[in-house]
């Protein structure tokens, strides 16, 4: 899949936009298992327009891709205000300008588009809703411990590790389901999972770790 | 000072003692609080091991993102206002690089910074050769400090009054449950009482954080606790 094919189809993004429903598929794989009615861009479409947003600077590319992550953004910012749908909607339109203005460190290698967006979108939120700080390592820090091998084809093992992942979610047990969701989706600290849940915080707390073992492992069996 | 380094940047060295899941994915999630996050991020950046977990559980976030659009279809609106501010040549704000006062490889970042913002290091005696320098934030909820325990000195027993998480930067320790060095975290609960010693062959320095007060075992330490602020 080369870019022009990518920009000639990003043309087509006024009658795309009009109908509001999702382009064919440009390659069998899906992301997770998500409902039809929104603005729906297949994985690998999506690696293609970031890459166009990031060398082209394409203003149509990135209407597409903001067409699809806006609203879901901005409803990742609803929940984490607990309702507040100006303040959602400021702070969605924020990271989306970030998502254009940062573009070009995206690494397709090593993150998913939805992933390095959802990433800006929590740092956003951290910032704005927060009012927090949050420390990250360097890279560049000379005291940074690289990995020790960098796999050559780290990107198919990611976007086979994205699409596994969608498929291990729907195999996770619904107890183990919700305390991510609730963490992840609800923004919610583990005791007050706890509490919502009306069960001890060590119960969170183990179900957390079990999830995130079932899931690391339905990923390297898929990779094997 | 060579060794130092070597043993700082060592690649061979293999960290035995990790972040859980539990405490990953609050980072992740963006529900930690800054205390714990410096000491999270600190070990992420000596530990691929817990970076890639931190990747796996991040593409969570991005799963969870693409899961729900909101049933919202009037886009449109906020489209132009981006795309005006596009057209009108918007851009970031360059950030300066930084000019770095403490290159000393012991330090990773983030704490590094925090460092440098409190005024580089300052050490405080805390008797029996033992030193602490607060590491001062905006997180309320937690205490965040450096400790330097003198070669083969042990830190009085105590309990805790809730968790301690415990980065090893130089030298090692080792108490009940294991030996520590650089790199290693020790998250320590109400669960466990620990004298924690520095190995004999050189001072060890750790940052640790605490959302309570240590327990002291012996009536001598619990007296002077508050002038010590620990």
């Amino acid at each position: 899949m080369n870019i022009q094919i990518a920009l000639r189809t990003g043309l087509r993004r006024d009658a795309y936009a009009k109908a509001n429903v999702s382009l064919p598929p440009v390659g069998r794989r899906k992301v997770g298992n998500l409902e039809e009615n929104s603005v729906n861009l297949d994985a690998e479409r999506i690696v293609v327009l970031m890459s166009a947003i990031s060398e082209k600077r394409d203003v149509g590319a990135f209407e597409i891709l903001y067409r699809h992550f806006y609203p879901r953004v901005r409803s990742y910012m609803v929940r984490m205000t607990r309702g507040n749908r100006v303040l959602a909607e400021e702070l969605a339109q924020e990271t989306m300008m970030r998502v254009w203005n940062k573009a070009s460190l995206f690494d397709g290698s090593k993150a998913q588009a939805s992933t390095w967006i959802f990433t800006i979108a929590r740092n956003q939120m951290i910032d704005s809703v927060r009012r927090g700080v949050r420390p990250t390592f360097d890279p560049n820090d000379p005291a940074f411990v690289p990995d020790e091998f960098e796999a050559a084809d780290t990107k198919i093992e990611r976007e086979q590790s994205a699409a596994a992942l969608g498929q291990a979610m729907t195999t996770l047990k619904g107890n183990y389901a919700e305390v991510l969701r609730l963490s992840f989706f609800e923004g919610l600290t583990h005791s007050s999972i706890a509490e919502k849940l009306n069960i001890p915080i060590g119960t969170v707390k183990s179900r957390i770790r079990l999830a995130c073992e079932k899931l690391r492992n339905a990923l390297q069996d898929e990779i094997k | 000072m060579r060794e130092t380094a070597q043993r700082a940047s060592g690649r061979n060295q293999m960290i035995e003692h990790h972040l859980d899941d539990d405490i990953l994915s609050q980072y992740s999630a963006g529900t930690l609080t800054e205390g714990w996050s410096i000491a999270v991020a600190s070990h992420l950046a000596l530990c691929p091991a817990c970076r890639s977990k931190v990747d796996m559980l991040d593409s969570l976030g991005g799963y969870f993102l693409e899961a729900d659009d909101g049933r919202a279809s009037d886009v449109s609106k906020s489209w132009e206002a981006v795309k005006a501010r596009i057209d009108a040549g918007e851009v970031d704000n360059v950030v300066p690089l930084k000019v770095r006062s403490v290159p000393d490889r012991i330090y990773p970042e983030p704490l590094k910074r925090y460092i440098e913002a409190a005024g580089g290091l300052r050490w405080k005696r805390l008797g029996s050769g033992a030193a602490q320098m607060l590491i001062p934030t905006g997180d309320a909820t937690t205490t965040v400090r450096l400790l330097k325990i003198p070669a083969g000195q042990p830190v009085p027993e105590h309990s805790h009054g809730g968790l301690e998480l415990t980065l090893v930067l130089d030298g090692s320790f080792s108490d009940e449950v294991a030996t520590f060095g650089r790199g290693d975290i020790e998250m320590a609960d109400d669960n466990l009482t620990h004298q924690p010693k520095a190995d004999l062959d050189k001072d060890c320095i750790c940052l640790a954080v605490t959302d309570a007060p240590l327990r002291f075992k012996s009536r001598f330490m619990r007296l002077i606790q508050p002038l010590l602020g620990i």
